[in-house]
């Protein structure tokens, strides 16, 4: 089985990102979104939560999302996948189950 | 006017994923109408409010950041911001809107409203305040 | 409610202020102030103009206040005062002029 985690809380208020990254296991996505996509950012007391996570686990953020937050892209961590809505469809698409980390 | 209390909002929630960003500039800018000493804090995930570069476009809500550059014009020119929080966050001021209002009393010269300040000095600053609204 | 201008309906408000803002033109401003019985004049627009390029900036209709004030910043002192602008819109300069200019209600105004 294959999941897709989304997570839509900030990392740096909510522990839903470090929970759904203890939970998910090799082979997993995790797609942060809304309030989630500041977990996608370099720099932040959590982001190393992210890279160490990264080896087993791939991770994707909505664009649309880091847009309305004034995040640019060139503070995403390397190796986050930026997808727009379209993307959002294709992944939940390419996963057995979605998991909402709210 | 003796009757004037320092009414400090504080923001902690980022912008648009909860209404409470919104609902407390909404509140700032009716309040301020009542001429009280005004000044707002943000710290911890508020700090996030006042982030340049902004567009909402393709998620279709409102931007509401070029609000917080009229706070000058409604005489809300007391503006903290939490060095800690920022940090935390892979922020420094040079990342957020630069807010200012004209002085007055100084020829209306323009200056800056956000004033970064250590955790210990925002617990200082909540300790004198009069009335604290959280956000 | 709707407004008929030019064989166009524009939704409004129950008090009369445009639902979409992207709508507005100055017909549609000219049918609202005279559904207000105010003539337009150019100092009327000047009011209305400002408020526009106000909000296109800040995303608010300022507060009476604040228009007052930055109206006499712009235009002049002996513009910049309530006088002047409740002349104007005598239903108060920052409600009617909003209105007039498409805008919402002016925050602050209950």
């Amino acid at each position: 089985m294959s999941q897709l985690h989304t997570v839509n809380k900030s990392p740096l208020e909510r522990i839903a990102l470090e929970s759904a990254i203890k939970h998910a296991v090799k082979g997993n996505a995790i797609l942060m979104i809304e309030d989630g996509v500041y977990g996608a950012m370099q720099g932040t007391q959590k982001s190393g939560m992210v890279t160490d996570a990264m080896g087993d686990i791939s991770f994707y953020v909505m664009g649309p999302d880091l847009k309305a937050r004034g995040i640019d892209e060139a503070r995403i961590i390397d190796g986050i996948n930026i997808i727009d809505y379209n993307g959002f469809v294709t992944l939940v698409t390419e996963h057995d189950v979605t998991q909402s980390w709210l | 006017m003796s009757d004037v209390k320092k009414f400090l909002y504080v923001n902690r929630k980022a912008p648009y994923g909860t209404i409470y960003a919104l609902e407390s500039l909404e509140v700032v800018l009716i309040g301020a109408a009542f001429e009280q000493d005004v000044a707002l804090a943000f710290l911890d995930d508020g700090v996030f409010q006042l982030t340049k570069g902004q567009d909402t476009g393709e998620v279709g809500m409102k931007n509401f950041s070029p609000t917080y550059k009229a706070l000058g014009d409604y005489d809300v020119n007391k503006i903290y911001v939490e060095k800690e929080s920022l940090d935390a966050r892979g922020l420094t001021l040079d990342d957020l809107l630069p807010l200012t209002y004209e002085d007055e009393d100084d020829d209306w010269a323009e200056k800056d409203s956000i004033k970064v300040v250590s955790a210990a000095e925002m617990a200082e600053i909540m300790e004198q305040s009069d009335v604290i609204l959280s956000f | 409610m709707a407004l008929e201008v030019g064989g166009k309906t524009v939704e409004t408000d129950e008090e009369g202020y445009l639902e979409n803002r992207d709508e507005w033109n100055m017909d549609i401003a000219k049918a609202i102030a005279e559904a207000e019985n105010l003539d337009m004049t150019d100092n009327h627009w000047e009011v209305v103009n400002f408020l526009r390029e106000y909000y296109d900036e800040y995303q608010i209709a300022p507060a009476v206040r604040v228009l007052t004030k930055a109206i006499g910043k712009k235009l002049g002192k002996d513009k910049g005062n309530s006088k002047y602008l409740y002349e104007l819109f005598p239903y108060g300069p920052a409600k009617q002029a909003c209105k007039i200019a498409g805008l919402p209600k002016p925050t602050g105004c209950v």
